[in-house]
């Protein structure tokens, strides 16, 4: 069996979903926590392109990117599949991965610009959620139906970061009522025991998101 | 005629190329259905809500949207002539690539056609530089796929077709023979290929669409 090494990094929401499957499909890893402000050299050797986690390292071979890294995991440790059988299902929960590395860039501004850029990026990303809900989820319990799936997954950084994200910014995007389905995904999502496990300290977050806010804050308005 | 496949596409459109070109090496009969762009028909409308972009493959009623998910798809309908490699690892790799070359190179090019000056010229400089990392990934190889064309190829081979167009009316330097001449090198066997070449758009008409295209970029610029 050869060793599996994952260098990540807290409070990163790529790094825990990479965490997330491995530990769903019982895969023995070893963790290597990077400090983002002083990258090490294993983490440039692996990742020379992007130098970014999380880094996947099995039998000495490096894989970056998460997506990329989950679909890895997915075909060598079968157990506990993330994706159907299905051609046409599977291409629909990737559809659903995919869209939501497109709607990143729209909760970066929301979480580091200020004025109208910010209010720009408000509008945005609740119609950005309401597609996810309506589109996404529609009816079901999970993006991947009834179990967690890869695009489950890929929005995991909903469940477990976006109020804490609204929390330090002072806004909310979720607001009480307005995404009932989603609110319902949210709390099914971290009731699954390994994700329930593995989410990072909500008040330890907070306070790295605020000090992080008011750093886009002073150089916003400088 | 397979099973009703339909390809909603756009003639000068590389993300149907994409498409085009895997149907074609699985030689899977298909319907070309034509939009004509920007005006966008009830059909693309309904099949891709989402995004309201081609292409997207239809097969036996259900639609597909996404370039790269959709040649995943393709692949794992049609078995024969595989487009991805077999082992999960050289699968990783393919995928970590196409997706740097959508993420970084297509902006980049975009850029480097769409401003002027100094705006230019550093877009022009980034696009060559991720141009010359992403012959790193050709390994030395003939194609990226190895002896054959494969994923990879049919992933990034519509950057050759484009960037000698976009380099002669934009009058910037793209691939750069003495800095990339591996890639260089493969851009040219790769288009040259007949079952590659025929599915290319007319290169006349692309010139006159690319002039025009530029002039009305140039002219938002003002």
């Amino acid at each position: 069996m050869e060793d599996v090494k994952l260098l990540g990094a807290w409070p990163s929401s790529f790094s825990y979903r990479v965490i997330w499957v491995l530990k769903l499909k019982g895969v023995k890893y070893e963790y290597v926590e990077e400090n983002l402000f002083n990258k090490s050299d294993l983490l440039l050797r692996y990742n020379p392109i992007y130098k970014k986690i999380p880094v996947l390292v099995h039998g000495g071979k490096p894989i970056a990117e998460s997506i990329v890294i989950l679909e890895y995991v997915e075909e060598t440790w079968p157990q506990n599949p993330l994706l159907p059988k299905d051609p046409y299902e599977r291409a629909v929960a990737r559809f659903w991965t995919k869209f939501e590395e497109h709607t990143s860039p729209t909760f970066f501004s929301f979480f580091q610009s200020v004025g109208e850029e910010q209010e720009r990026a408000v509008k945005e990303a609740k119609e950005l959620l309401r597609i996810i809900e309506e589109q996404g989820l529609g009816e079901k319990k999970f993006f991947g139906g009834e179990e967690i799936g890869l695009a489950d997954i890929a929005f995991g950084w909903i469940a477990g970061w976006l109020r804490t994200m609204e929390e330090a910014v002072g806004v909310k995007l979720m607001e009480d009522d307005r995404f009932p389905r989603l609110q319902a995904w949210i709390e099914n999502f971290k009731a699954v025991p390994v994700i329930k496990e593995n989410l990072p300290d909500h008040n330890e977050m907070l306070a790295y998101f605020k000090q992080r806010r008011e750093m886009f804050i002073g150089s916003a308005t400088s | 005629m397979e099973m009703g496949v339909q390809l909603l596409g756009y003639w000068a459109s590389p993300f149907a190329l994409r498409i085009k070109w895997a149907l074609k090496l699985k030689e899977i009969h298909y319907e070309n259905v034509e939009e004509h762009l920007p005006d966008k028909s009830p059909m693309l409308l309904q099949y891709n809500p989402v995004h309201k972009k081609i292409p997207v493959l239809v097969h036996k009623g259900k639609p597909l949207a996404e370039s790269l998910v959709i040649i995943e798809y393709i692949d794992e309908v049609w078995k024969h002539n595989p487009l991805l490699p077999q082992d999960p690892y050289q699968r990783a790799k393919v995928r970590f690539w196409a997706k740097f070359a959508d993420e970084k190179c297509v902006p980049t090019m975009f850029k480097a056609f769409s401003k002027v000056g100094a705006e230019q010229e550093q877009a022009a400089k980034e696009l060559r530089e991720n141009l010359k990392t992403l012959e790193s990934a050709l390994e030395g190889k003939h194609f990226f796929g190895g002896e054959t064309i494969g994923f990879l190829d049919i992933a990034v081979g519509w950057i050759g077709c484009w960037a000698r167009m976009n380099e002669e009316v934009a009058g910037v330097n793209m691939i750069d023979v003495e800095m990339m001449p591996l890639l260089s090198a493969w851009f040219q066997k790769f288009l040259e290929l007949p079952i590659i070449k025929e599915c290319l758009p007319p290169q006349d008409k692309l010139l006159v669409h690319t002039k025009e295209f530029h002039k009305m970029l140039m002219a938002a610029l003002t």
